[in-house]
């Protein structure tokens, strides 16, 4: 066990090491930071200046060595916009969209195992028609159209959700969280679904292609042989083993869906991180950008070996290094 | 009455183009603790044949005429709950592949412990104590710890024999065998065969063995089922099937066995493929391959003809009968 999170560390530094390299080698085609900062009438002498005290004249590998020694002591460098450590203004914002992400994944979890397996061992069904027909309109539609039709039916025609923020918040343990209050809640179904409204056909269908497959097996059929009940044979012998992929891909979509955020949270203004991100790109505040890069980058490396955990205690042909 | 008797038994598989029918005309009885080998090509329904005993048939394929007389009752027209007592408990079977038999996610204990606890009102510790005694008689090794490994921590022998005492666990009155040696190792082969003659001789346990291998069928079993597509060509005891065989198919099937060529020459062989089932040809099914065939195989579907304790479904079979009898009324 200890053997597998050193190795995961290295790997994850290694991971990191490239993204920083990325983002941080873009940052100079976003467009001109000073036009941002200052207005037209600063004098081009004086602009100059400023790049200097920025750094921005420097070579680029300077730059960079500069900005990885700044970062290895948890400075991603300062928001030009505003004027504060663009890490910590990427953390005030990113439990805002964990609640999306959390909301979105428990839409997910909560709807695509029963409707997959539902359709995989009733395949002729009109029910698993519909939903299998349904799932395919889903992916198609992209998250921003299902978003505004969600607040076109929902906000203004019906009235029943508020169409934009993220309501009342709680302060818990240091952080604002709006799954204590309905309002919260209320705010978030909206959002949620839609970010749900790709994923969660894409699980479905993929839950109910790994059933039928896994039900067509050899184990099954022994399982049946052994006169085992039905509910027993579904739900042990073959969800276990559908499930090993589904845990995979879930794995990666997590943070997949961590980026599809970007478009939900602008046109719900949900306040997260993704929102914040399309602002900084509009203002060209790269600290930011590059601080937004690198957090998400985290994301993803820690999720996955969240996952691989979970992957080694439901697979036992899967040792994890090191464990005996 | 015979433990299990197969009346007329019809399956056919539901397809797009039109319903196929993958055993026609199936009949034979099985008394307690006797062996019987089902034998024929693949694709001929030995394994369909198996499977649909315990009506465990995959869609689109169900058994669409005749009877399956077990214990009193037609499984072919039991319930889902009635079928579920019989099968793993009355009758239950061994796979081809061990491989893939077992679930690959759950230990040996879980597997064996769930087989018990679906046929009987058992506490979790007393089933594990009856899975250690059985995986005992199929000679695991230390079968305490093995019972809870996973199937991938075995070899391939090691985990048929757990399939074997899974089998076994319930003390069954048949157990059905598809080709339970044939993804092992040889060396394994033989050791795995008489494993399960001696606990089935041992516990009188009647075995359908199914199995291409005419060697293990000659011994192994006393009686012998020889299908090809989809229906009986000949049945009777084994030993008068393997040293006489009266279906041209049989001869064919015995002249192929290695030690039938002479060293250094090719193997004999059947020539020709068995036709697919949608396209069975008409009269006797064999007629294309067949040496002896004559006008009336290619026109009528031969009926079954007594020779000596045996039945062959054979044009040229009923023939020589009939001349014999006539030349022994002559005379």
């Amino acid at each position: 066990m200890i053997a597998f999170f050193i190795k995961r560390l290295a790997q994850a530094v290694l991971v990191m090491f490239v993204i920083s390299l990325i983002s941080f080698s873009i940052q100079d085609n976003l467009g001109d930071p000073l036009q941002e900062m200052v207005g037209q009438s600063v004098s081009e002498a004086e602009r100059q200046a400023l790049r200097d005290e920025l750094g921005l004249n420097d070579p680029f590998l300077v730059q960079y060595g500069r900005f990885v020694k700044n970062a290895l002591q948890g400075d991603l460098g300062t928001s030009y916009f505003f004027k504060e450590p663009a890490l910590e203004v990427i953390l005030n914002k990113l439990p805002a969209t964990l609640e999306l992400v959390f909301g979105a994944s428990l839409i997910i979890i909560g709807l695509s195992v029963p409707l997959g397996v539902y359709s995989a061992i009733n395949p002729h069904s009109w029910f698993s028609k519909v939903v299998m027909g349904i799932s395919i309109v889903g992916i198609s539609v992209p998250v921003f159209l299902t978003a505004i039709g969600l607040i076109y039916f929902f906000s203004i025609e019906m009235g029943l959700m508020p169409s934009y923020g993220r309501g009342d918040t709680v302060e818990v343990l240091g952080l604002e969280t709006s799954l204590l209050t309905a309002d919260g809640w209320s705010h978030l179904v909206l959002p949620a679904v839609s970010l749900a409204s790709i994923m969660l056909p894409l699980f479905i269908r993929l839950i109910r292609a790994e059933m039928m497959e896994v039900l067509q097996s050899e184990y099954v059929k022994f399982a049946w042989a052994k006169g085992l009940m039905t509910r027993r044979i579904y739900f042990l012998h073959a969800l276990k083993n559908t499930m090993l992929p589904v845990i995979t891909v879930g794995g990666v979509q997590i943070g997949t869906m961590v980026a599809y955020t970007i478009l939900t949270e602008t046109v719900f203004q949900w306040p997260g991180m993704g929102f914040l991100f399309l602002e900084a790109v509009n203002r060209v505040d790269t600290p930011l950008i590059v601080a937004y890069l690198i957090v998400v980058g985290a994301i993803f490396v820690i999720t996955n070996t969240i996952v691989d955990l979970i992957y080694g205690l439901v697979n036992p042909t899967v040792k994890l290094a090191g464990k005996k | 009455m015979a433990l299990l008797e197969v009346k007329n038994l019809e399956v056919s598989f539901g397809l797009r183009s039109g319903a196929v029918k993958a055993l026609r005309n199936i009949s034979f009885s099985l008394e307690r603790g006797e062996r019987l080998g089902l034998v024929g090509e693949s694709g001929a329904g030995k394994s369909v044949l198996g499977f649909s005993i315990l009506n465990l048939i995959s869609k689109p394929g169900r058994i669409s005429g005749g009877e399956i007389w077990f214990d009193g009752k037609n499984l072919a027209d039991l319930s889902a709950k009635e079928l579920r007592d019989v099968r793993g408990n009355r009758i239950s079977m061994i796979f081809q592949d061990p491989m893939m038999t077992l679930n690959p996610v759950l230990t040996i204990g879980q597997q064996m412990i769930e087989c018990l606890k679906a046929h009987r009102k058992i506490s979790t510790e007393d089933a594990r104590t009856i899975a250690i005694q059985k995986l005992k008689q199929v000679y695991i090794p230390s079968p305490e710890t093995r019972i809870d490994q996973y199937p991938h921590e075995l070899s391939g022998g090691m985990r048929q024999r757990i399939v074997i005492a899974i089998g076994l666990l319930m003390d069954p009155d048949i157990i059905i065998a598809d080709e339970p040696t044939t993804a092992l190792d040889v060396t394994i082969q033989a050791e795995i065969m008489e494993l399960m003659v001696e606990l089935c001789d041992r516990n009188n346990v009647a075995l359908i063995l199914i199995t291409h291998d005419l060697g293990v069928v000659s011994q192994v079993t006393q009686k012998a089922i020889v299908m090809y597509a989809g229906r009986i060509i000949e049945q009777g005891p084994t030993k008068e099937i393997i040293n006489d065989a009266q279906h041209p198919y049989t001869q064919g099937l015995m002249n192929a066995l290695p030690q039938m060529a002479i060293p250094g020459q090719r193997l004999n062989q059947i020539r020709g493929a068995m036709p697919p089932l949608q396209r069975i040809p008409v009269g006797c099914a064999f007629n294309p391959r067949c040496d002896y065939v004559m006008d009336l195989c290619t026109k009528q579907l031969p009926g079954y003809t007594a020779s000596g304790n045996c039945k062959v479904a054979c044009h040229m079979v009923a023939d020589m009968k009939r001349k014999a009898e006539q030349s022994t009324d002559e005379v």
